[in-house]
């Protein structure tokens, strides 16, 4: 393989594992509520511009992450409780109109609070690059997709094995039998917010170095990690985390080989294509209509 | 209201009659052009309410069509030297070909999956006109030269202002229309239950396209004006944003509904501007808006307000 | 003389026949009823004859035609017409304008001039408000003509799709468990309805569990079970027949 091929590879991986926490974020929340969260692309935004600022303020780094992400945390429920349970029952469209309200607000509570300015973080461990193989790697891309393995093993774990995991897997797939074996569905909607706040918030603070914080770099994150939870099928996490790589991978090639000019379009030229051939993602079964 | 007289009558009576007052106590400049970009939004949505509120068929991408709307009048215009009206057309027919081709596999799509699919055909779009800047002026956008009509060159708010008032009563006009015909019926019976509108004879995936270019066109034509009248455009006419804020016009005005396009149309354009005393809050206030009026009014404005007014208890 | 003909029809989910090589003839006028244990495949054939599901093999025949495959609203055209188990109503129109959805083939549907409500349209509109009014009225729905069909009570619904398939002016009516969720009295109309519009001229191909109504209107019986054909025959057939008394009717006839 050419040290070019491994360059963008790596580069590609780096921005693949932000797009499958996003992807994540979606379809948890989806798999909860069958609600498409257009804020989170915002969680993610929030993660890293907290950071920036508790760091700021004079909070070591550790405290100042841990800081941002439970700050992120508690907005994702805020939101949940006082926009998406409020709605319940509505139609998609008026659900999708209520958190892309949510995001413009939360992108004006972060203007608010932080100013309109784009704002750098340290790496984590440093900005001296790693030779792999002929190609440089910086020690952040291995922060990003180090915290991107250990989190999906984590929530693999606690889909598979604990209670709480396991009530929430049972109430996407059947409401009503969940609640009637006791399950608290509005305790697991407000979870499910938690937890994507929780992804995008640590997905934000990761690549908060290479991608600079301001308040609207959670735009493009949120619609193609929405790309990536389309991609791997809505409300299947293990494939919106295949397909955060994909959708990576493929705007690094791309860039390198193509035109770098057309990087932002590949997700969505992927994913159009990908709608056209199978309506239902790319990893799902499909289902027949019953009247 | 009998579906029998003139369709929707009374209002668009008033919406006439307020078309008329309305110079009067626009006090300068500035307000007519509020008024204008009123006009111009209300236009595109009442398009987009017949895909979204009647059809059913939600587009998060509208603003692509929009946007290639304005590009070509702009391209055509001012380095080819077209006369601008047929850089319109040829900019409606463009995106009436395009929106044909897409519209087949796009309308296939159900719900979230139709939201994505739009909502990436709109950032393309968007990619398409900020990349190809020898063509488009690239990220920073490029100016626009005047309308002109048979060699007439309107000039001005006021004369935009009665320009825009004709299309937006035209469009009110025949969407009242078509809403209620065969077709109208229809298209609301491929949103209330696809498969029962097709075992009635009604062909449903005909319906969709049609109404999918339909709304295209009308974007294409009122990007083509708003082009010509504010004299420069940037990539952001087509973009992710811009999709959204007119689908918010639809639903916050009234889903189903041609008079709550434009009330939404009015509120949501005129709302940033009083936002603007907010400075720094604008966004966090605009989006609470957004919220609340979602939760409370789900139905969207007019709807709620008719419902009120009627003194319906069910 | 046969009007709807089925041909070795079968079709299966994920491995499992739902309906497995099935034959039979509809003939035009008398009212055809499918009975059979839930999962016997009644739904799925009403599915596959209206072109919902495509059939894994075999052949549906309409008089000469074979209409395999397809498109369903061409079935429309062809005189097909049926109501469903889980109502299909256009919620977001008034019952009146969902009785005119079923007359799309007989109106003007061309977009110029439903832009222009040409004199044609308003003409047009008003006999169809005028014949969908009667088929409310046939229905006895004369009082929810403008009615938001949301605020309707569930058996009025249950009408309003029979006046809306009546509405295409079929030959063969499809009706998918009519009488489900009704009461005793509401029952009891919807089997003078079914009556009625046999007397009209046109074929019904009735799907329910009432056996009740079932075995008061029906002249022909199909018993399905497992996808296949168990028995066939008139009521007094049916209700001898051991093996249908055996599947189906013996444990049914205790609980009603």
């Amino acid at each position: 393989m050419s040290a070019d091929f491994l360059q963008f590879l790596f580069s590609g991986i780096t921005v693949g594992a932000t797009y499958a926490l996003v992807g994540l974020g979606f379809s948890i929340i989806y798999n909860a509520s069958h609600v498409i969260n257009f804020a989170q692309g915002e969680f993610v935004m929030l993660g890293g511009m907290a950071t920036v600022f508790f760091y700021g303020a004079g909070l070591p780094m550790p405290l100042a992450m841990a800081m941002a992400v439970a700050m992120t945390i508690f907005i994702g429920m805020a939101l949940e409780k006082f926009a998406v349970e409020p709605a319940k029952g509505a139609s998609i469209v008026t659900l999708i109109i209520i958190t892309i309200g949510a995001s413009i607000f939360l992108r004006g509570l972060a203007e608010v609070l932080w100013g309109r300015n784009f704002h750098s973080l340290p790496p984590i461990s440093g900005s001296d690059p790693i030779n792999i193989g002929g190609a440089l790697v910086l020690p952040q891309s291995l922060w990003v997709v180090g915290g991107t393995i250990v989190i999906v093993i984590t929530l693999a774990w606690f889909f598979n094995r604990t209670m709480t995991g396991k009530a929430m897997v049972a109430s996407a797939s059947n409401p009503l039998a969940a609640r009637l074996v006791g399950i608290n569905l509005k305790f697991i909607l407000l979870l499910s917010f938690a937890l994507s706040a929780m992804l995008g918030s640590i997905a934000g603070i990761l690549i908060a170095p290479i991608s600079l914080a301001y308040p609207g770099v959670g735009i493009m994150l949120g619609l193609k990690g929405f790309c990536a939870a389309i991609l791997g099928g809505m409300g299947n996490p293990m494939g919106a985390v295949l397909a955060g790589l994909i959708v990576g991978i493929s705007e690094a090639l791309t860039a390198g080989y193509i035109s770098s000019a057309y990087k932002d379009a590949v997700a969505f030229i992927i994913i159009l294509a990908v709608l056209f051939l199978r309506p239902n993602g790319l990893f799902s079964t499909g289902g027949t209509e019953r009247v | 209201m009998s579906p029998l007289n003139m369709p929707g009558r009374n209002g668009l009576l008033a919406l006439i009659a307020t078309i008329m007052v309305l110079p009067l106590m626009l006090p300068n400049a500035f307000y007519f052009d509020i008024v204008i970009l009123i006009g111009l939004n209300s236009i595109v949505c009442i398009g987009l309410n017949l895909l979204i509120g009647y059809a059913g068929q939600i587009s998060l991408g509208h603003a692509g069509f929009f946007g290639i709307g304005a590009y070509f009048s702009a391209i055509l215009t001012s380095t080819y030297g077209w006369p601008a009206t047929a850089a319109m057309v040829v900019g409606a027919v463009v995106v009436g070909l395009l929106s044909f081709i897409i519209a087949r596999p796009i309308m296939k799509l159900q719900g979230h999956y139709l939201a994505m699919g739009t909502l990436g055909l709109g950032v393309i779009i968007t990619i398409v006109l900020t990349q190809e800047s020898d063509l488009t002026g690239g990220p920073d956008g490029m100016p626009v030269p005047g309308f002109s009509i048979f060699g007439w060159e309107p000039y001005g708010e006021t004369v935009w202002y009665w320009i825009i008032a004709a299309v937006l009563v035209a469009t009110v006009w025949l969407s009242l229309n078509l809403i209620a015909s065969p077709v109208g019926r229809a298209l609301r019976a491929v949103h209330g239950s696809e498969i029962a509108a097709e075992t009635l004879g009604v062909n449903v995936v005909k319906y969709k396209v049609l109404v999918f270019v339909l709304s295209a066109i009308i974007a294409s034509l009122a990007g083509s004006l708003f082009a010509h009248y504010t004299g420069f455009i940037t990539p952001d006419t087509s973009g992710f944003i811009h999709s959204i804020q007119l689908v918010t016009m639809v639903v916050l005005g009234g889903m189903a509904s041609t008079f709550g396009a434009v009330a939404g149309a009015a509120i949501l354009t005129i709302l940033p501007q009083l936002l603007t005393v907010f400075h720094d809050y604008e966004h966090l206030v605009f989006g609470a808006v957004l919220i609340g009026t979602m939760i409370f009014m789900r139905r969207g404005l007019v709807p709620t307000l008719a419902d009120l007014f009627n003194g319906r208890q069910k | 003389m046969t009007l709807l003909r089925v041909e070795n029809l079968s079709r299966s989910f994920g491995g499992i026949k739902a309906i497995d090589d099935l034959s039979l003839t509809i003939r035009p006028g008398p009212i055809h009823s499918i009975i059979g244990p839930n999962g016997a495949g009644k739904t799925t054939l009403f599915n596959l004859i209206s072109g919902i599901y495509k059939p894994g093999g075999g052949r549906i025949v309409l008089e000469d035609a074979d209409i395999t495959g397809h498109a369903i609203w061409r079935l429309a055209e062809l005189g097909l017409a049926r109501t469903f188990q889980n109502l299909q109503i256009f919620f977001n129109m008034s019952a009146i304008e969902n009785v005119m959805v079923g007359m799309h083939l007989k109106s003007d549907s061309r977009f110029i001039t439903s832009l222009f409500r040409t004199p044609g349209i308003v003409k047009g509109d008003q006999d169809k408000r005028e014949e969908a009014i009667r088929l409310l009225e046939f229905v006895d729905l004369g009082d929810y003509l403008d009615a938001d069909t949301d605020s309707m009570p569930y058996g009025a619904l249950k009408r309003l799709e029979i006046a809306r398939a009546l509405a295409t002016q079929p030959r063969i009516i499809m009706l998918d468990e009519p009488a489900a969720g009704l009461n005793p009295a509401e029952t009891v109309a919807i089997d003078g309805l079914i009556q009625k519009i046999s007397e009209n001229g046109i074929t019904v191909i009735l799907v329910e569990h009432d056996m009740r109504l079932v075995m008061g209107v029906s002249e022909h019986i199909f018993v399905l079970e497992g996808g296949r054909m168990l028995a066939e025959g008139t009521v007094a057939d049916i209700r001898n027949n051991p093996d249908v008394v055996a599947a189906y009717l013996g444990e049914s006839g205790r609980d009603r």
